[in-house]
């Protein structure tokens, strides 16, 4: 019988459409959004796809209520996600809290444009990678991806919400508007060879159920509304029980610490990063997104002109991988971080990079890094 | 000397007990409606999911021994409205405060009124922001002082019933705390019908915002209630204005229309069945 599901073969699509695909073949039945460019179209596909696999599209009134109803979706048993744009992302800040603070598993996609503010609708930009680490109050981790293909719209949208099931907490999707809206060759394989990870459900009776009680792993197995567990989720700083404590200091640092070490212990599993001729690399281009695309190509240029140069391209953010930055780092001349925006990850870089210059280079507007401009820094790195 | 078990008790996460609610606040008396129309009828407390924003009145998602969500200032409807679309099986009911779902949370309040989704939603009214400590808030009465209008509220309130019928809430009722057997029959219908609805209940709330409007007591406030109310069912909404002489309750609206889930289902059965 025909998978309904996931339609296997070789297609020529938008990333915003792979990512639709991509969240559809991970399981993805709900989706909650707000139109917003240069994401409208992961609202407009997600429209005609979903009813067909059986799930449900709604638009809401804006983005706050997009989120938070996500948040209800996958409380009451659904994969869920929802897409936006900076101004959206913004709003959607308060309850990305909620969301890490009740261990909620969704996928959140920013298609980042040029801001701040309404800034640039159209244009393509990589300036909320700080606030998706950041942009709540209080302390707390998320994951984040940033895809540099539209292969990797399709991959990295399953890989999200693997990610968030597995760990109760929200993956957030950071992809730069080129990549979000460019046609690229995308290959969907067939669904047997689809890794797919679902949330862990309890393993005791509803009486002795203790919905924030963790595992060795420090996620606790999570029920949904209707299940007959009858157990309570709140905002505010909870026990195991999921009763508020908010006067009890001790559970506050108990849970708090549990939300961003079940993160920040686990980083080395969910980290991955891609490596290209790091291993004789005298100047080393950390990048990601589409600019990692234009590295690529600079580097290969850098290498035929006798210059010893790499790239690392980040592919997770956050945690931010700051081991093998380090590593690849290691005994290298120079890094350069290119970017499209005024020194963000840059900063990350600084802090993993011990002993080599690290130059940002940062570009705002229309057009990404070209490669012949990253050639041009790493031929005067290279002379320096 | 054993003390028998309340019969409500099995409503409730009797741990939690003491509640963080003054003495004399109406919210115990909403709670008491709620368990009371849940055991009245019988409802299977596997299959409801009670969901609140933060405010005194939010709390009472913590003390009902149910499915429960307490989320953000101002969103519990758009939870709601996740989770009744995720699971349409559930009953999804919303309890909280005229701050919570009037001016933060007014926005989701009226395009789930306007959807006729089957969230039932009971606001309960105090007129002020209770649990920061008294401020003015939407359904704060004019000329009444408060923490954050020294010198008497000059801003006109919602009058909540017109708002939710106008919004299309196919049904809207207002009770106060004083009209207890009325409130449960209210929200026992509320919870056996489809769509949206809506009931306020006009609370009181005397140490946040009865003691500065000469309503020292919960008494006080409660003899206001019972000497302005007025019973007129079906009555026109736009003029069930609150005032010092005259609180009109009754059922304003109830009316049938096809729901947003019912639509919504039908849409991706008709959809899904067409592809195969
Ligand atoms: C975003 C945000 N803004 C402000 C607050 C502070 N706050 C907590 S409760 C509340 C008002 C609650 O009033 P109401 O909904 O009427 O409930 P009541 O306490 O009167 O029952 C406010 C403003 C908050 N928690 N979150
Ligand atoms: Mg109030």
């Amino acid at each position: 019988m025909k998978d309904e599901t996931i339609s296997a073969g070789i297609y020529f699509m938008s990333g915003n459409m792979a990512c639709v695909e991509g969240a559809i073949a991970a399981g993805c039945r709900f989706f909650a959004g707000y139109p917003i460019s240069p994401a409208t179209e992961i609202a407009e596909h997600m429209a005609a796809r979903l009813p067909k696999v059986g799930g449900v599209f709604i638009q809401m009134e804006d983005e706050i209520a997009a989120l938070s109803a996500i948040i209800g979706a996958s409380y009451a048993g659904l994969k869920a996600m929802t897409a936006t744009s900076g101004p959206g992302f913004s709003l959607m800040q308060e309850s990305i809290g909620l969301a890490a603070m009740t261990e909620t598993p969704c996928v959140i996609v920013d298609v980042m444009r040029g801001g701040p503010s309404t800034g640039q609708p159209t244009f393509p930009g990589q300036q909320d990678v700080m606030q998706a680490k950041w942009g709540s109050h209080g302390d707390y981790e998320i994951i984040a991806l940033a895809p540099s293909s539209v292969q990797e719209m399709f991959d990295l949208t399953i890989e999200a919400f693997n990610l968030a099931e597995t760990y109760r907490v929200p993956a957030l999707l950071m992809v730069d508007g080129i990549t979000a809206r460019m046609w690229e060759r995308v290959v969907i394989p067939p669904a047997e060879e689809i890794k797919v990870n679902s949330r862990k459900k309890p393993r005791v009776p509803p009486d002795k159920y203790m919905p924030f009680l963790p595992d060795e792993d420090m996620v606790p197995p999570m029920a949904c509304f209707g299940e007959g567990y009858r157990f309570h989720v709140t905002g505010l700083t909870h026990d195991e029980l999921g009763y508020p404590r908010a006067e009890d200091s001790a559970v506050q640092m108990r849970l708090v610490k549990r939300l961003c070490d079940k993160i920040r212990r686990n980083a080395e599993k969910i980290v991955r990063v891609d490596e290209v001729m790091l291993e004789d690399a005298e100047i080393i281009i950390v990048a990601y997104g589409i600019v990692a695309r234009a590295a690529l190509n600079a580097i290969k240029r850098a290498r035929e002109l006798g210059i010893k140069a790499g790239l690392l391209r980040l592919i997770t953010l956050w945690p931010f991988p700051e081991k093998n930055v380090a590593k690849a780092t290691e005994g290298s001349k120079a890094v350069i971080v290119p970017e499209m925006n005024y020194g963000q990850i840059v900063r990350e870089v600084e802090r993993a990079v011990k002993t080599v210059p690290v130059y940002h280079f940062p570009k705002l507007g229309e057009e990404p890094h070209m490669p012949k401009e990253i050639l041009e820094a790493i031929v005067r790195c290279g002379s320096l | 000397m054993s003390i028998a078990e309340h019969p409500l008790s099995k409503y409730l996460r009797t741990e939690l007990m003491p509640h963080i609610w003054c003495s004399g606040c109406g919210n115990g008396i909403i709670l008491n409606a709620f368990i009371r129309a849940l055991d009245d009828l019988q409802i299977d407390l596997n299959k409801i999911v009670v969901v609140s924003g933060i405010g005194c009145i939010g709390r009472i998602a913590g003390y009902l021994k149910l499915d429960s969500f307490h989320t953000t200032h101002g969103r519990p409807i758009a939870v709601a409205t996740g989770i009744k679309l995720a699971n349409p099986q559930l009953e999804v009911v919303v309890i909280s405060g005229d701050g919570d779902l009037f001016a933060i949370g007014g926005n989701h309040f009226i395009h789930a009124a306007r959807r006729n989704i089957s969230i039932k939603v009971i606001c309960a009214n105090n007129f002020n922001y209770g649990m920061t400590g008294g401020q003015s808030g939407p359904t704060t009465p004019p000329k009444a002082v408060t923490t954050t209008t020294p010198y008497g509220n000059i801003e006109y309130p919602f009058n909540l019933v017109h708002l939710a019928s106008a919004a299309g809430a196919t049904y809207v009722a207002r009770w106060t705390t004083f009209h207890v057997g009325r409130l449960i029959a209210s929200i026992k219908k509320m919870l056996l019908r489809r769509g949206f609805s809506f009931i306020e209940v006009v609370s009181q709330c005397p140490e946040m915002y009865g003691r500065y409007n000469k309503m020292r007591s919960a008494l006080e406030m409660m003899e206001w209630f019972k000497r302005a109310s007025v019973v007129a069912d079906f009555s026109d909404p736009a003029r069930a204005e609150i005032t010092s002489d005259r609180i009109v309750v009754g059922e304003f609206v109830d009316a049938e229309k096809p729901t947003y889930e019912e639509l919504l289902y039908a849409n991706i059965a008709q959809t899904t069945i067409k592809r195969t």
